[in-house]
């Protein structure tokens, strides 16, 4: 297997809120290799958006990382100077903006933007940027690439916009995208488009994909391998495949529960997680998830749960499973 | 965007005549007779009659409002029975010494005013932004007159740096900068805290975009970010307000202009006020509406072409 060419090792990062800290990230360690698919999946607030912005350096000003390390293609991305960082953005690691309808400015038009966030492209005149953009607006399937790109955002429409946003990112073609759920805004026959348009750049340009996504359907879909997150951890990594038909770690298989698309049994009742995700301003001492546990014994509440390999590449953060 | 600009454009006219009969409505209702105040209290009431007659407030009134607007609409102001000189000569005479002085005030306060809005966005948060912020509202809170009353004291009185009143001698351009120069700062300086105030709340609004994100997200340096994502977002709500601001601004004049003993708009329009003459106050309402007018439906359609969104709500 070849070397990984984003990785998270040991990420802790917290947020300084009005009267404390909140824990968003938690020793999260994750690697992606080229040409892999790693999916993020969680409910809303479990950390996967932070973790994303953490992987290409866009936290926010409140946001503060106290221990890890994140490297792109070796290099500790956090110890370099924001002069460095800046280098790399779009050209090394670029990502797909969860909002396409706020991802662009309203008052530039939209290859005026593309043409610009080449910025890091050295020595290639704006002319031929310009020319470089309007052939990723028709390789995502813009049908008169001409066109949009002398429009406005606002005159395009949702799932143009997202691929307008997705052509951005492969402008520069990026070892590693990152893309935050890219389908939310869209609805269900757009989200299959992309989708479908996601996992055939990803073929062509064999580039390394981090998808962050509350939905399992996506990842399904697209992704190589699943890391599921709960309250700023990484509770299950595991193959696409074994995640779905195997999944170990309690909370993998209440989320899976819940997944509209896998219930079967016309029950008629759409089951949920219990209770809601803890405090992370002031965290318990075991395990995060033991309060909404079937499963949780006394030991999950005072101690917190080891890292248990479940095979090749495959891993959860939890007291009960067994390998 | 060409019916926009025809609807704007109505709306101004529209709101012109409006104007001008509130103004008509408001100076009969004024007690006090121009002839009587003219004459003073031993005319004749023959001498009276003639006065009146000449000034054509014999007539009924709605003739009297009539005549106004058809001779307004040909370039005809009036006649001043004062100064025994057409009311439009008077105004184009004192209008552009008032123009120059809001322009300059105007001026300098957006240069300023936006540099230190974007200084308090850089250095959010930081002693430097509190400084600025206490600065402003000082600025802001200050009245053009008694900023003007210090100026005087201590660049013209103490220091002998600037003239103190007067608008320069005609034909010498260094003079009559030098003696714009403290009027210009004296009505402008509210404006500095007001637009850095401003400029400063709409960039922070913008700078917290998602397009923003995604411009840093590319590597763009940060000060194209700020200049070409945010603050080209962010001037819009100042331009509209500078339109409103040089219409306020050349009202505010009358102060300024008072105090230096300038001649302008504002000293002529008090003048005529004082002394009831009606076609000098009519003319120079009518003359400062339909320029202010001019500038807000200008800056209306300036914003239209910054704002694409704007512009396609109005091409529906």
């Amino acid at each position: 297997m070849s070397e990984a060419v984003l990785s998270v090792e040991n990420l802790s990062l917290r947020y300084r809120v009005p009267g404390g800290t909140v824990a968003a990230l938690r020793n999260v360690s994750l690697a992606v290799r080229q040409g892999e698919v790693l999916g993020i999946a969680g409910e809303s607030g479990c950390g996967k958006s932070t973790l994303a912005a953490a992987m290409i350096d866009l936290m926010g000003a409140n946001a503060e990382v106290t221990s890890g390390e994140v490297r792109l293609n070796g290099r500790d991305i956090l110890a370099l100077s924001p002069a460095e960082r800046r280098r790399l953005r779009g050209r090394e690691i670029a990502m797909v903006f969860q909002d396409p309808m706020t991802a662009f400015s309203p008052v530039l038009t939209v290859g005026a933007q593309l043409v610009d966030f080449q910025f890091n492209l050295d020595g290639v005149p704006g002319r031929e940027k310009w020319v470089r953009a309007r052939d990723m607006l028709a390789r995502v399937g813009l049908s008169d690439p001409e066109l949009a790109m002398g429009r406005f955002p606002h005159e395009l429409s949702g799932g143009m916009r997202q691929r307008a946003a997705i052509a951005a990112a492969l402008l520069m073609r990026p070892a590693v995208l990152i893309a935050d759920e890219p389908t939310t805004a869209l609805d269900v026959t757009m989200e299959a488009q992309i989708v479908h348009l996601l996992r055939e750049l990803q073929a062509d340009y064999r580039c390394a994909i981090v998808i962050v996504t509350h939905h399992l359907g996506v990842i399904a879909e697209l992704c190589d391998r699943v890391a599921v997150m709960y309250a700023g951890v990484v509770v299950e990594e595991a193959p696409v495949d074994a995640l779905y038909h195997d999944p170990r770690h309690p909370y993998t298989r209440a989320l899976l529960a819940c997944d509209p698309a896998r219930i079967e049994a016309a029950t008629g009742r759409l089951p949920a997680i219990g209770g809601r995700l803890p405090d992370l301003s002031n965290l318990p001492p075991g395990c995060a998830f033991a309060a909404r546990c079937g499963i949780a014994t006394d030991r999950c509440r005072a101690t917190p749960p080891p890292c248990v390999a479940l095979g090749p590449g495959r891993s959860a953060l939890c007291h009960e499973v067994t390998p | 965007m060409l019916r926009y600009a025809i609807k704007r454009i109505a709306l101004a006219v529209v709101i012109l005549i409006t104007v001008m009969l509130a103004m008509y409505a408001m100076v009969f209702l004024v007690p006090g007779d121009p002839a009587s105040l003219a004459l003073g209290p031993r005319a004749t009431p023959e001498l009276k009659e003639l006065l009146r007659e000449r000034m054509g407030l014999d007539e009924p009134v709605l003739m009297q409002v009539w005549h106004f607007f058809h001779n307004a609409l040909t370039g005809d102001l009036g006649y001043d029975v004062w100064s025994k000189r057409p009311v439009l000569d008077q105004i184009l005479e004192f209008f552009p010494n008032t123009l120059i002085l809001g322009i300059t005030a105007l001026g300098w306060a957006v240069v300023l005013g936006i540099a230190l809005g974007c200084a308090a966005v850089v250095w959010r948060g930081t002693v430097t932004d509190r400084l600025l912020g206490i600065l402003s509202v000082g600025l802001i809170s200050v009245p053009a007159f008694v900023v003007a009353i210090y100026a005087i004291l201590i660049f013209a009185v103490w220091l002998r740096w600037l003239p103190a009143i007067g608008a320069g001698t005609p034909g010498d351009i260094g003079s009559q900068i030098r003696a714009l120069i403290l009027p210009a700062f004296a009505l402008g300086i509210g404006w500095v805290g007001y637009l850095a105030r401003l400029v400063r709340a709409s960039l922070l609004e913008v700078m917290g975009e998602n397009y923003i994100r995604t411009a840093r997200a590319f590597g763009l340096p940060e000060r194209r970010v700020v200049v070409r994502y945010a603050l080209r977002v962010a001037i819009i709500p100042t331009i509209a307000l500078l339109a409103v601001g040089l219409g306020s601004i050349l009202s505010s004049a009358v102060f300024v202009e008072t105090v230096f003993g300038r001649p302008g708009i504002g000293t002529l329009i008090t003048g005529a006020v004082q002394k009831r003459n009606y076609p000098v106050v009519m003319g120079t309402v009518l003359f400062m509406t339909a320029f202010y007018l001019f500038i807000v439906t200008a800056a209306d359609l300036l914003i239209t072409r910054l704002d694409p969104r704007v512009r396609d709500v109005f091409r529906r």
